[in-house]
């Protein structure tokens, strides 16, 4: 076993525990912050795969934006932030089940790909990968399109929000 | 190559050999060569930050006209140990009903957002942790954590207080990551890179001349992210007492305050990076690496004296001035600025050097102009109307007041 695979299956393990306490725990700004060590357990994994603007892409938006707004939003509307009853209801065993479904069908299904055994080969010195990033995503043969329509949807939300907050006199 | 031209790697290779010598597999020496190189650059910042104690209560007792600590040996100079030995043996309180696993946490995470800074920071060409094609963004990550710091410790502390004073903190946050991001761009347009090294290298004229105005907006929003006064309404400590650190006793409230000087030296250094030339002055830096570190710590410190000029002249002004200021000001200034700069940067790539400089120069001037013209003619109609005599009594009003005579 490699040094990058021990530091995965670490990384791993973490993020899934911390998911697990985000659904089980009680106190919601306790599960925000699980939260927090699961999307930062995703972020390693990002740099992991050699993807570090991803990663440090996820810390700003996911840290930095949605999960402080969370925290934000769980201490400004709840006077009590325990949460009280059960924290499974009787259909655990359904959603159980289709989570080891879809894990073992992407499981089965990656088995045909050929780089799945392989380990990831690695970067030349001086590969530009974020510099290519931006040409795709700017690029009319590439993804510019999509790209812009993200942009409209989010102008839309942005909009809608000012809409929904405008005080009218 | 000899020691005096690269010393990082010398003693890395050095070390290595001494490693592998005694049977260690090359990775693990490595892993822990470079866990060396970290603790090390942590330990000479720790230290650092012991000694910006003194520095700041120096210049501040000099901006008040007082002395400052001059008891402790030499200029006081031991008067940040006696604070520590202080800090160390005081009572280590923990407030009832405080979230004792968040609450021992914050310090520690405020903290390292502030040390895992300095992985990028370009110390001299040959001495820095990661040159990170994506430097200018973890910047942000890095102020991410910070917030997260802050919003904890304030929630887990179960004091209303420390909760008001997250949340403007972190409002403060927030809502300057966004001029702070517009302006981290700039130097990104002029030197095509992301990476701290690259922008140093790139930056054969000072980018504060090429955006003057770009860089006092990063300044302003450095000292936002930094909460310091002008924007330190987070501790308010006529109205909240301390804010968001006030049930911290001992080294716990010590991990905050030598955070925040590290963080204020720190972003002074990024400051000289982006737009005063980092590590380069004159040449000078490829006489010795070791010159180069002299160079941008002589460079952080003056952003950091900025920083604090600002800090004990300034008075703090309250939340909603500071919301409209950044959302209505700042923030659509910094957007234009960048615009501004990115459409002069595609039509003036071909001209020689002197147009290109003296066009971004003359354009960041007359943004600057623009935008104050503005805010004068907006505040003048305030005025006016803030100004205007009550209107004149209506005929049966004058009528029934005489009546009631």
């Amino acid at each position: 076993m490699t040094a990058q695979q021990i530091i995965f299956f670490i990384v791993a393990a973490v993020t899934f525990g911390s998911a697990l306490m985000v659904v089980t725990s009680r106190n919601l700004v306790h599960a925000a912050l699980w939260l927090v060590s699961t999307l930062f357990g995703v972020a390693i994994v990002y740099a992991l795969l050699n993807a570090g603007f991803l990663a440090v892409v996820q810390v700003v938006v996911y840290i930095g934006a949605i999960a402080i707004l969370f925290i934000f939003a769980v201490m400004l509307t709840r006077r009590e932030q325990l949460e009280s009853g059960q924290r499974l209801n009787s259909g655990w065993w359904l959603g159980a089940f289709i989570a080891v479904l879809v894990f073992g069908g992407l499981f089965a299904m990656l088995q045909g790909w050929s780089g799945f055994s392989k380990a990831s080969a690695d970067i030349p010195v001086g590969f530009d990968a974020i510099g290519q990033l931006g040409n795709a995503l700017t690029s009319p043969t590439g993804f510019v399109l999509p790209f812009e329509v993200a942009s409209v949807l989010l102008l839309a939300a942005l909009v809608g929000a000012v809409y929904l907050a405008f005080n009218r006199k | 190559m000899n020691f005096w031209n690269d010393p990082l790697k010398i003693v890395a290779d050095w070390l290595t050999g001494i490693f592998t010598g005694w049977g260690m597999p090359a990775v693990i020496a490595g892993v822990l060569v470079a866990f060396i190189g970290t603790l090390l650059l942590i330990t000479v910042l720790m230290v650092l930050d012991i000694f910006l104690v003194w520095l700041e209560r120096k210049v501040v007792a000099r901006f008040q006209d007082r002395l400052g600590p001059n008891r402790v040996g030499l200029f006081g100079l031991i008067q940040p140990f006696a604070d520590i030995v202080k800090l160390l043996i005081k009572e280590d309180t923990t407030p009832e009903g405080a979230d004792r696993v968040v609450y021992n946490l914050a310090p520690i995470l405020s903290m390292m957002s502030v040390l895992i800074l300095w992985a990028i920071v370009p110390l001299a060409p040959v001495m820095l942790g990661v040159d990170l094609n994506v430097g200018l963004l973890y910047i942000i990550a890095a102020g991410a954590i910070g917030t997260l710091s802050i919003i904890m410790a304030g929630w887990s502390s179960n004091n209303k207080f420390a909760t008001i004073g997250a949340f403007r903190q972190v409002a403060v946050m927030v809502s300057f990551e966004i001029p702070m991001v517009a302006m981290l761009l700039i130097p990104t347009i002029f030197a095509k890179s992301m990476g701290m090294n690259g922008i140093v290298q790139a930056q054969n004229t000072w980018y504060v001349i090429l955006s003057p105005l770009g860089a006092l907006i990063f300044l302003i929003a450095a000292i936002a992210e930094l909460g310091r006064a002008p924007f330190d309404m987070a501790e308010g400590e006529s109205e909240l007492v301390s804010g968001y650190n006030i049930e911290y006793s001992g080294m716990k409230f010590g991990m905050f305050y030598a955070g925040e000087l590290l963080h204020a030296l720190t972003f002074g250094g990024f400051w000289a990076i982006l737009f005063f030339g980092g590590y380069r002055f004159f040449g000078l830096e490829k006489v010795s690496p070791f010159l180069a570190v002299i160079i941008l710590l002589a460079k952080a410190l003056v952003g950091y004296w900025a920083i604090m000029w600002v800090k004990y002249t300034m008075m703090r002004i309250r939340i909603d001035h500071m919301l409209a200021f950044n959302w209505k000001f700042l923030t659509p200034l910094s957007f234009v600025l960048l615009m501004v700069t990115a459409l002069l940067n595609a039509l003036l790539a071909g001209t020689p050097g002197w147009v290109y400089v003296i066009g971004m120069f003359l354009s960041n001037v007359l943004v600057a102009w623009i935008a104050l013209e503005i805010v004068r003619s907006v505040g003048r109609k305030e005025r006016v109307k803030a100004e205007a005599p009550k209107p004149a009594l209506s005929e049966v009003e004058r009528v029934a007041a005489e009546v009631h005579h």
